[in-house]
């Protein structure tokens, strides 16, 4: 089966065609916006980050912005930096050379000012931007996707349908030999040695665990333990029983395929088939995260509903609850909560989702798209210095 | 026979969810991927809660999702009302598998 899309330089393919301009810094973050602005096509990253920041959070940013530059969604970078900062543009523009990408740089204190790396830029965009138009969608087989999948704003109908209903979806992406990436670690917490066995070998079941035990600890050094009072006694009251059946209703949503490599966050998967990224559950962080990783689509599952989208990967979303469909309808893609009034089988609802994805990868643009949805957040590690 | 609305989510699940409450007595019918099955409720089920498909010995596993979710206290019977009064999570040595 094949998707509509864009074949780069280096050899994978886009779903969509995007010019990104990457501020390096917070400093040139204001340019970087000034110069996307009202160029349809072209996208500006909001990072702040890029100065004083410590340890293993310099490496993750700059994975994080080389990954978005990386991503075959996106067809050409200027990356604006202002100089003197810690992350130089210079060297995220290292990263992504060799894909082959319309590739420019500006560092504000070379240039002499915003106001002239604004009209630099917008000419160098716009530039790419004509190319870019040029570009042709052409059939890509499903095996090159990379889907990410996350859920949030959950309620009763998430497990029950429409992470389900994902899973189906999932599993046809990977019986195509297509990638899903399932994330949010804690999120594990109780089902994590379920998800182990089913790893492909010891040392990516070791990795699993461990990434879950990093982040239990955690929340035990700020004063939380996540297992203890989980499920609640609400989940308790609509039926939930063990945190075991909590916390598998989220991971089901990404199929029920083999866990083939766990990777860091913002990591560019490895292997085809499903694999697990090292995220928060922090939404935003999550969706950045995975985007980095080359993912060109996610499916989003939500029961109360929630707007966010992605600068550069479309986001469908997918509701069990028939009140969220209704009340926020500028932001749900699909309806699916004919399973739960017994209008609809999981499998069919599970096929309409892989058929909206089809059409999504080559083109049809999502609610969150619609509404310009760009949301961009990077987890960190550390306070800045 | 009543049409209730349950769901059951994985064809080796060994409970279905009730979507509506359902009474003790009552025979539903079930769709475990392409077959049907005709269950008679032995417990009342509160909607969201889960009723067995079959029976249940004690120690055995509760399967949802296609993955065991605990471990049964006591027998449970086919139609019965699964819940934290007879299943608790599976004990673990560690955190390992």
């Amino acid at each position: 089966m094949k998707f509509q899309g864009y074949r780069r330089a280096d050899g994978r393919a886009g779903t969509r065609n995007t010019v990104l301009v990457i501020p390096s810094v917070g400093c040139s973050q204001e340019a970087a916006r000034s110069i996307a602005k009202g160029l349809k096509g072209a996208v500006y990253l909001p990072n702040i980050l890029g100065c004083g920041q410590m340890g293993e959070d310099r490496h993750i940013l700059k994975r994080i912005l080389t990954g978005f530059g990386l991503n075959p969604n996106v067809a050409g970078v200027l990356i604006v930096g202002l100089g003197c900062e810690e992350l130089a543009a210079e060297s995220i523009a290292d990263g992504i050379r060799p894909s082959g990408k319309w590739l420019e740089v500006l560092v504000i204190q070379e240039v002499g000012g915003t106001k002239k790396t604004i009209s630099l830029g917008r000419g160098m965009v716009k530039d790419m931007l004509a190319r870019a138009a040029g570009l042709r969608r052409e059939p890509i087989p499903l095996r090159e996707l990379i889907l990410g999948t996350e859920c949030g704003g959950s309620d009763f109908t998430s497990g029950l349908s429409s992470n389900p209903a994902v899973g189906f979806a999932c599993d046809m992406l990977l019986a195509e030999g297509g990638t899903v990436i399932l994330s949010e670690t804690p999120e594990l917490i109780g089902a994590e040695h379920l998800l182990a066995r089913r790893a492909k070998t010891r040392q990516v079941s070791q990795q699993l665990l461990d990434a879950v035990a990093w982040w239990e600890n955690r929340a035990i050094e700020a004063g939380q333990n996540i297992r203890q009072g989980n499920p609640s006694p609400g989940n308790i009251a609509g039926g939930i029983t063990t945190l075991e059946e909590k916390s598998l209703g989220c991971i089901y949503k990404a199929g029920t395929g083999p866990l083939q490599e766990v990777i860091a966050y913002g990591s560019h998967p490895n292997k085809n088939g499903l694999v697990f990224m090292d995220t928060p559950a922090h939404d935003i962080e999550q969706l950045t995260g995975m985007a980095a990783g080359g993912a060109q689509m996610v499916l989003f599952t939500t029961g109360r509903g929630t707007p966010i989208g992605s600068p550069i990967a479309p986001v469908i979303k997918i509701t069990g609850n028939r009140n969220t469909y209704v009340k926020m309808k500028e932001h749900m893609d699909v309806d699916v909560s004919g399973v739960l009034e017994g209008k609809e089988s999981l499998t069919e609802a599970g096929k309409r989702i892989f058929e909206e994805m089809l059409l999504v990868a080559s083109g049809k643009p999502t609610k969150a798209e619609k509404l310009g949805q760009k949301d961009f957040c990077i987890f960190k590690l550390n306070p800045n210095i | 026979m009543t049409k209730a609305r349950v769901i059951v989510i994985d064809g080796k699940d060994n409970v279905a969810t009730a979507l509506e409450p359902l009474r003790r007595g009552a025979e539903v019918t079930v769709e475990i991927q392409d077959n049907v099955e005709n269950i008679t409720l032995v417990s009342d089920i509160p909607s969201g809660h889960k009723f067995a498909l079959r029976d249940i010995k004690k120690g055995d596993s509760v399967i949802k999702y296609g993955e065991p979710i605990g471990q049964s206290l006591a027998k449970i019977a086919r139609g019965e009302h699964v819940h934290v009064h007879n299943v608790i999570s599976k004990p673990r040595s560690g955190r390992r598998p």
